[in-house]
């Protein structure tokens, strides 16, 4: 159960990392729409 | 015919294995093709490069949209006969493969290359690994249908916010000079190829990660608490089988194809040419929006677009299809006639009104395959939704073309600002208000189109 536990977690970060990091330079362009 | 560690047997779940390693698996496909929708970011440096214009260097990205389409509806079949992790794998291997032969394409300087290979090979991956993981999921998720899909079509709409930041810092690295303002000054050799190279590879191993860890529910499994009959209570939802065969002589399925075209172009109506619109509504006015400004209107756009398809997909499940399809063909009307009437009056309210409309946009993509499922059942889901996207391949060609040539007859007509666009909205009012009369007929399929007794994925395995 651990075992899966601990895949299941990995598995979101594999997937949830990039998302992040896109989601990232995109709320740094977003605000250039109060700003630019 | 076994296709080995590829074949749907091989894919059963053993006992305790948990629902939730699957949306992951389902994302790690989507966040990758998504980068479709990324492929500008190839366009200027393939023009300097190659000596290309700009219609020659967007037709990798159009033959593939082309191909998804096309795929999808073709192949759909065979995606549900042999599982998930088969199309999975045929989706990397295309996908990837695409990515490899553009590559060479590049690096010998054989255009036609690139466009085969990333628009055909490429486009192929695009439309079976866009379907490769819907009727999984909704097996997995039977009490909650819109969230799983909506999850994993969301990661279609993240892919290119990935994929757009990563291929221009690789490009740079690998070669292409930007000035300030983002124009390509020079290319060196190999920096292009290389990039598709690197693009392919990774994008294997990340999929990769999808193929292995997919897996279909033993026959009979339900969620712990859960039962049919809960679902079942709700109207217009069904324990029946309809092949896909079927489903396309049913006219819920026209009237789902209206739906889903005409919310798809509505969407794209703004999403086109969201840029020079903000920035056209408010060039007269004391705040006139700046081209940075613009870009990230462009940007908060496209969040709206990915979180629209997980939040609004995922309410669904609560109040029903019928019923969200309703709020995004009938308030998106709303909304498009708020702008229509009140054009450059408030900018704030303008923001506002383009960031639902373009939520209802990717929700009306997400919320489909659940939808789809209640009519038609989870027998053959997938390859049904596949030929539901066709609607999206004429969409994506309806949606420019109105706005696009009625801004360039207003424009040839001495007008401006919001003049360009206002009649493009009114149009896109009476589009969606065709949609929600489409929504309005869809009723419960009729038992003639059904499949006799409780026919599953796998009997059909058997035949």
């Amino acid at each position: 159960m651990t075992d899966r536990r601990a895949l299941t977690v990995l598995s979101w970060l594999w997937v949830g990392l990039p998302l992040v990091y896109g989601v990232y330079e995109l709320i740094l362009k977003v605000v250039q729409l109060f700003t630019g | 015919m076994s296709l080995g560690f590829l074949d749907r047997s091989r894919t059963i779940a053993p006992a305790g294995w948990s629902r939730w390693l699957i949306p992951p698996a389902a994302l790690s496909v989507h966040l990758a093709i998504g980068q479709a929708y990324a492929w500008s970011v190839f366009k200027p440096p393939l023009e300097k490069y190659l000596g290309l214009s700009g219609t020659e260097s967007a037709l990798p990205f159009q033959l593939g949209i082309v191909m998804l389409g096309l795929s999808a509806a073709t192949l759909g079949t065979r995606v549900e006969r042999n599982g998930p992790r088969w199309a999975m794998f045929m989706s990397l291997v295309c996908f990837c493969g695409g990515f490899l032969v553009a590559a060479l394409g590049v690096a010998t300087k054989q255009y036609w290359l690139v466009v085969l290979g990333y628009g055909g090979l490429g486009g192929i991956g695009l439309g079976v690994g866009y379907i490769s993981p819907v009727s999984t999921l909704i097996k997995w998720f039977p009490d909650r249908p819109g969230m799983a899909t909506g999850i994993a079509i969301m990661g279609f709409g993240g892919g290119a916010l990935i994929a757009s930041p990563w291929s221009t810092e690789m490009l740079t690295a690998f070669g292409v000079d930007y000035d300030p303002t983002g124009r390509v000054l020079g290319v060196a050799d190999g920096a292009i190829a290389t990039t598709f190279l690197v693009h392919g590879l990774a994008y294997a191993v990340f999929m990769a990660v999808g193929v292995l860890l997919v897996r279909v529910p033993a026959e009979g499994w339900t969620p712990k608490g859960w039962t049919p009959a809960q679902n079942k209570a709700r109207e217009l939802i069904s324990t029946a089988s309809v092949s896909a065969a079927n489903a396309v002589k049913t006219p819920q399925f026209w009237c789902l194809w209206v739906v889903l075209c005409f919310n798809v172009t509505a969407g794209i109506g703004i999403l086109e040419k969201a840029s020079p619109m903000i920035q056209d509504f408010f060039r007269s006015t004391p705040a006139p929006v700046t081209a940075a400004s613009a870009a990230g209107f462009v940007a908060l756009l496209s969040l709206c677009n990915m979180a629209g398809r997980f939040v609004w997909s995922s309410i669904s499940d609560l109040v029903g299809r019928k019923n969200m399809y309703r709020g995004y063909l009938g308030a998106g009307a709303v909304l498009y006639l708020v702008i229509a009437l009140t054009t450059n009056v408030s900018k704030p309210l303008f923001v506002i009104c383009a960031m639902l409309i373009l939520s209802f946009y990717g929700a009306g993509f997400a919320t489909i395959p659940a939808y789809l499922k209640d009519l038609f059942g989870t027998y053959q889901v997938g390859a049904i939704h596949g030929r539901l996207l066709t609607a999206w391949s004429v969409a994506g060609v309806l949606g420019p073309l109105i706005v696009n040539a009625i801004a360039d007859g207003q424009l040839a007509a001495g007008k401006s600002g919001p003049d360009l666009y206002t009649t493009s909205f009114y149009i896109m009012i009476g589009l969606l208000l065709i949609g929600f009369v489409a929504n309005e007929l869809v009723r419960p399929v009729r038992a003639k189109y059904q499949e006799p007794g409780e026919t599953t994925a796998r009997e059909e395995v058997a035949r």
